[in-house]
């Protein structure tokens, strides 16, 4: 990239957008760690997870999903054509889970302790010790996985390189286990509260559910990111990345579809098993049938057909579509369904201050990923190793 | 770091869960294990709203003073819920209309199996002999999952402290009851509505209440069972602990139970993962291993086929090119003949 053409490009409407967020997010970054959580948010003795967990955490894992999903496809199950993908979904799955703990660092009260349960005081009948040490080493898995991509840009460090290399099946397999059983203690960290979690959402399926929406999840990011990336960052493409990306996209439509009736069939199951029938008729009812209808159904209906007619335009709508019914679904559970029985006054809302670091963590994400993939090979081969086949 | 390494730390991680979840949220929780566990009775007929075990809970916690002084009852006009600054409070109901206000006290109830303890994964909350539930503000990390986790919305949070923000909530004067003295609350009771012993002689005298005025009481104790049991035990007026607020259906599971299960789940993951997973890992290679050599089968029979052919025809075409030439051999000799043949003929002329 010529220095002529960075300060052309620097004031774009996507760069003035994101200075202004990245500015107002360092405001509230310093009021929170001067003021406390209590000047930025709207957490209170009754609701003491609100946005923070609700989305930086909840839906920043599930969206991340991509990493294990992609490696998974690509190295065990043999779809070796979709290798071109694994480093973009390896990127990004890095870049949220470390952007989750970054943001976690806002939300618990005394960030520089996050490593005690891991390696001070181990709280083992927490299902939130289970989360916490599978991120801890899952992240550090990711960060090995991304790093031949880094090393490769640096220059030099071949016999390292070939060591990552040689681990990479190892590593996927760890990622799976990892991702398996945080991903599904997501959902079992609700269980501890029936009574306060509303019966349509309250399941001892929810770490099934959780896991298996994950899946889903992971498969529409790395659909729907692909679609973006291939708008902005086309250049930096290779052949390979472009011969294989259409039939990438169908594959895991195809994939997403099938999983989803799965987890629609574990929903209805759900209220079968415990003859909760009877709440549909109430108004959570009618916003549970919201979420399934509306955003399971409907985008795994479309999906479903997208790849049978071939049509790229409805698997690229299902895959947004999808990735926001991920987002209500983790909503629900863990803010709308969340102290149902609690007087509407007393309820939650986020503040602008929490929006605004919650929009904070999205666009660090944003601008690591493109300062990343636009000096990194990850959307191509990097030429010395061309031949490699990772 | 190595491979090897990585999957010991995990194997690490799946023993010890699983042996977590067989211990209870702490090492003497069990309900049996400890039968010396001390508790509070408190019967709501008696109570009369004074707020006098709030002053002295706030005196013996040397928490601050609120804004309207304790001897205001208008505050009780107002439903509360226990602060960080108030590890106690009591509010006013009023079942029906006309009918005098019943009150009852809220403060943490002490779990027999408490869910923050068993949702902490710092072991910041526990449990303790003498039935108290203690907090340890050194371990914190200050994640919450413990208020999420109480069924009983108790454990408070400090806010507005930027740095060094503490979980707050009632510790039965865990300090006071060492020390053998009562709780501050138990002490100030005027009514003795409060009454302070070991749980096992509470539950004697709320059941010899309850069946001693069974026009009056609820014929419940609430907190024998809840949740698994509390050590904090409550006796009210009819109707019912719904007119007081209190939630009838907590059930009887506790806490640590209903996350167990998905805990136990952990070791099977961890097992059972990388044997499938290399099994369709061998079975994929396996496909692509046997479709290669069954390409390169093919393959090979094609050229072997192919040579086969090309040979046979070129051994035609030699032997029609054989068949020519010998023709045309034979033609020129027969020429060459013929034309000596007419030479030889002319020279006889000659």
């Amino acid at each position: 990239m010529s220095t002529e053409n960075t300060k052309n490009s620097l004031f774009t409407p996507f760069n003035i957008i994101a200075g202004v967020i990245l500015a107002a997010g360092i405001v509230v970054t310093i009021m929170r760690f001067t003021m406390g959580l209590g000047a930025v948010t709207n957490l209170s003795d009754n609701n003491p997870w609100g946005l923070w967990i609700g989305f930086d955490l909840l839906c920043g894992v599930a969206l991340a999903a991509g990493g294990y999903t992609t490696s998974a496809a690509c190295y065990i199950f043999g779809f070796k054509r979709f290798h071109a993908a694994v480093r973009p979904a390896i990127l990004t799955a890095f870049l949220g889970y470390a952007l989750v703990v970054f943001a976690l660092g806002y939300d618990v009260g005394r960030p520089w302790r996050l490593p005690y349960p891991i390696f001070y005081s181990q709280g083992t009948t927490s299902v939130l010790f289970e989360v916490g040490l599978c991120v801890f080493i899952y992240l550090t898995v990711l960060f090995i996985e991304y790093l031949p991509a880094a090393l490769e840009w640096l220059g030099g460090f071949d016999k390292y390189r070939t060591v990552l290399i040689k681990v990479t099946m190892g590593l996927t397999i760890l990622g799976v286990i990892l991702s398996t059983l945080h991903q599904s203690s997501l959902g079992a960290l609700y269980l501890i509260v029936p009574s306060k979690l509303h019966p349509l959402w309250y399941t001892p399926y929810l770490p099934v559910m959780f896991f298996m929406s994950s899946m889903f999840a992971g498969l529409s990011m790395v659909v729907f990111e692909g679609t973006l990336s291939h708008r902005y960052f086309h250049d930096k493409m290779d052949d390979d990345y472009n011969a294989n990306y259409m039939d990438l996209q169908f594959a895991f439509a195809k994939g997403a579809a099938w999983i989803m009736s799965g987890y629609l069939a574990m929903k209805l199951i759900g209220l079968a098993m415990d003859n909760r029938w009877h709440y549909l008729f109430t108004g959570f009812g009618a916003w549970w049938l919201f979420e399934v209808v509306g955003f399971v159904v409907l985008p795994c209906y479309c999906y479903a057909v997208g790849y049978r007619d071939r049509n790229i335009g409805l698997v690229r709508i299902a895959a947004p579509w999808t990735v926001i019914g991920i987002i209500l679904n983790r909503f629900d559970v863990s803010l709308v369904a969340f102290n149902w029985k609690l007087p509407s006054a007393l309820r939650y809302f986020p503040s602008v201050s929490e929006i605004i670091i919650s929009l904070f963590v999205v666009t660090v994400g944003v601008l690591a990923f493109r300062f990343i993939v636009t000096r990194m090979p990850i959307f191509y081969a990097h030429p010395a190793y061309k031949d490699s086949s990772h | 770091m190595k491979r090897r390494h990585f999957l010991g730390l995990l194997g690490a991680a799946g023993v010890t869960l699983t042996t977590g979840t067989k211990a209870k949220a702490s090492d003497a929780a069990d309900v049996a294990g400890l039968p010396n566990a001390f508790g509070v009775l408190f019967d709501a007929s008696r109570c009369i709203g004074c707020r006098k075990c709030e002053a002295a809970c706030n005196t013996v916690n040397e928490l601050p003073k609120p804004d309207k002084p304790f001897d205001d009852l208008t505050v009780l006009d107002t439903e509360r819920r226990t602060t960080a600054t108030a590890y106690t409070v009591v509010d006013k109901y009023t079942p029906k209309a006309g009918e005098n206000p019943v009150f009852r006290k809220i403060q943490c109830n002490h779990c027999m199996e408490p869910a923050c303890a068993s949702a902490c994964f710092v072991k910041a909350l526990k449990k303790t002999e003498t039935g108290a539930v203690v907090y340890d503000a050194s371990l914190c990390v200050g994640c919450r999952y413990c208020m999420v986790a109480c069924p009983f919305n108790i454990p408070a949070y400090e806010y507005n402290k930027a740095l060094t923000p503490r979980v707050m909530k009632c510790t039965m004067c865990y300090p006071r009851i060492k020390e053998g003295k009562l709780p501050g609350c138990v002490e100030a009771c005027p009514k003795e509505a409060l009454q302070f012993g070991r749980r096992r002689d509470l539950l004697n005298i709320a059941w010899d209440r309850i069946t001693a005025n069974t026009d009056k009481y609820v014929s419940h104790v609430y907190g024998e069972h809840e949740m698994g049991g509390t050590s904090w035990l409550y006796i009210a007026p009819k109707p019912s602990f719904a007119a007081l607020g209190m939630d009838e259906h907590l059930g009887t599971t506790p806490a640590p139970e209903l996350t167990a299960g998905a805990l136990t789940a952990v070791p099977a993951v961890v097992g059972i993962w990388p044997v499938l997973l290399t099994g369709l890992y061998a079975v994929s290679k396996r496909k692509d291993r046997i479709a290669e050599e069954e390409k390169k089968a093919a393959v090979e029979a094609a050229i072997a086929k192919a040579s086969a052919e090309a040979e046979a025809k070129l051994a035609e075409e030699l032997t029609k090119a054989e068949v020519a030439g010998k023709r045309r051999i034979e033609v020129e000799v027969k020429k060459a003949l013929e034309a000596a043949a007419k030479t030889s003929e002319g020279g006889e002329d000659a």
